[in-house]
């Protein structure tokens, strides 16, 4: 009952959380200021510069047409991935909502089970069906991208339908009685409620986007198809240059960008709106 | 959506029981299921059971590999998500986006990060030499079980943190007074309701972390890139590198989605059902 003990407890714990906290940032913190090292080391500090960035004649970011390419390629996955997943999640989201039965519980399984079924699988998958089926594309931007959907679209699903659940059917109804059409309901009641759901899940699809390698990797075709990860993985034992750390330092702001600005949307969403948008599911997930 | 489930899964089934070309060496899907054979699989059974078993090492290794890193990331993440959720009080928002942190961090980048810090003149071996003036150069890329299962624990335990957390934090604190009321001592009421009411937690957890790293490839790769740390996600990877092996790759993937089977269906058994209740 005492508190001392409690409090030692607490202090305790305290001491191992910002240990593990140092562990987990701080080698990342040492690679993206090695992005700014006026040498080639990654490991002796020589001065600070922008040349990994901008204005090392080969081997820059801005003048390295590979590292260009697949900077500029994760981002256009991230947009292209974003841009179908997130309506047709919410097309889902609604439809499992509303239809009751056998399919849709069978969809929701299907959506909540791809969260744990190892990425290697789904990618295996779909390079064996783009290699062996006459599927209307192949492999590169759009197998990618393909796969990419299949992927991520139990985010916008899981968030969305959270959402649905918590306003339930009343304001819908309201809407009804006061006249509205079926569609209308939903499109100038519903959805201006979901927004800030739509909003979370797209943030959350980019940035995942962004980070993925397993399927990007088995459906890309050349070069030109290659994203920041796959550069990663296969230059980060072969001698790369600062400049390899310069272009994870870019997604990696990228995406703490979109985050960021993600979260102060929320919040004066979230203030006028109620809280439970659905950050509850993802940190049961 | 769910045509794009089934139709890649068929086909890993097709590839994974189809035939092999005489001619080219290359893996033929066989679209008839009643024609379906099971050579392939046969082969990659034989590799790990049979005499000539060299599956069976990366197998094996693959198993203890994840158990230790599951138990340390388990001993990591507990503390850390017990502090988050009881102790941190009004910081909790910071521990909270620090934990989430690596979340928006391409897990590329955060093995890079190590890879530069391991490199032979990398700052570990720095610290570890007082630099330079002890002679002890770790070669710690080349092949070192420990470096793996480390890079397998940094990599993979935020998505531990996470779940534990939301467990933990779900406990209500009116409960823990009142056991502490009815006369449980602090380890008690640790050990008889707050373990229990986080065990869910916890097994999703351990899933979470487990079930990804019996896929992963890549860590080994960039961490040790040695055949001796290999595990049965390079197994699955290097034969789908080399042509004509996808069969193989389809069979070994098969069985590890077999063997993962029932873990995954009562992950998501358990999140269907919580998600009717709620």
């Amino acid at each position: 009952m005492s508190s001392a003990p409690r409090q030692k407890r607490a202090y305790t714990l305290g001491t191992v959380t910002v240990i593990y906290l140092l562990w987990s940032l701080v080698p990342v913190a040492i690679a993206i200021m090695f992005s700014f090292n006026s040498g080639r080391s990654r490991s002796v500090w020589q001065g600070f510069s922008l040349r990994w960035y901008t204005w090392d004649p080969q081997g820059s970011v801005l003048n390295n047409e590979s590292l260009r390419t697949a900077l500029t390629h994760t981002l256009l996955l991230g947009v292209l991935a974003t841009a179908v997943v997130v309506p047709l999640g919410v097309l889902f989201a609604l439809a499992l909502d509303r239809w009751r039965g056998r399919i849709p519980t069978g969809a929701n399984f299907a959506v909540l089970l791809s969260f744990v079924v190892p990425e290697i699988a789904l990618a295996i998958g779909l390079l064996f069906m783009v290699t062996w089926l006459a599927t209307p594309f192949e492999l590169g931007t759009t197998a990618q991208v393909v796969g990419l959907i299949t992927f991520q679209l139990a985010y916008p699903v899981v968030i969305v339908r959270a959402r649905l659940l918590t306003i339930g059917t009343q304001y819908e109804e309201a809407a009804r009685d006061l006249g509205a059409s079926p569609l209308g309901a939903v499109r100038r009641v519903l959805l201006p409620m979901l927004y800030p759901a739509i909003f979370v899940s797209a943030i959350l699809v980019f940035a995942d986007v962004l980070d993925n390698f397993v399927l990007v990797r088995y459906l890309s075709s050349n070069a030109g198809t290659e994203t920041t990860s796959m550069k990663i993985y296969n230059t980060a034992r072969a001698a790369p240059t600062p400049a390899l750390n310069a272009i994870a330092t870019l997604i990696l702001v990228s995406s703490f960008v979109v985050v960021i600005a993600g979260w102060l949307a929320y919040r004066k969403w979230g203030r006028s709106d109620g809280e439970d948008t659905g950050l509850g599911a993802i940190a049961t997930m | 959506m769910a045509l794009f489930f089934a139709v890649p899964l068929y086909v890993v089934l097709c590839v994974a029981f189809g035939t092999v070309d005489p001619l080219f060496r290359t893996s033929v899907p066989v679209w008839n299921p009643m024609q379906w054979q099971f050579t392939q699989l046969a082969t990659v059974f034989e590799r790990i059971v049979g005499p000539e078993n060299f599956y069976l090492p990366p197998v094996l290794r693959t198993i203890g590999f994840v158990v230790i890193a599951v138990a340390v990331c388990l001993a990591i993440a507990f503390p850390v998500a017990y502090f988050a959720a009881r102790h941190a009080g009004r910081h909790k928002a910071l521990v909270l986006t620090l934990l989430v942190a690596p979340f928006w961090i391409s897990y590329m980048m955060r093995m890079l990060a190590w890879v530069n810090l391991l490199q032979n003149d990398g700052w570990v071996n720095k610290v570890i030499s007082l630099n330079g003036l002890l002679p002890t150069e770790q070669n710690w890329l080349a092949g070192r079980p420990t470096t793996v299962i480390l890079g397998l624990i940094y990599g993979y335990v935020p998505y531990m943190i996470l779940p534990l957390f939301a467990a933990l934090d779900r406990i209500s604190p009116s409960l823990l007074e009142a056991a502490r009321d009815l006369g449980a001592g602090g380890f008690d009421v640790f050990r008889r309701v707050i373990v229990p009411m986080s065990l869910p937690g916890v097994a999703a957890g351990m899933l979470l972390v487990a079930l990804p790293m019996m896929g992963d490839y890549f860590t080994n790769d960039l961490l040790s890139g040695s055949p001796g740390t290999s595990m049965i996600g390079n197994l699955i990877n290097n034969s789908i590198s080399t042509p004509g092996q996808s069969g193989q790759a389809a069979a070994l993937l098969l069985i590890v989605l077999l063997v993962l089977a029932a873990p995954m269906i009562w992950y998501t058994r358990t999140i269907a059902k919580s998600e009717v209740r709620s």
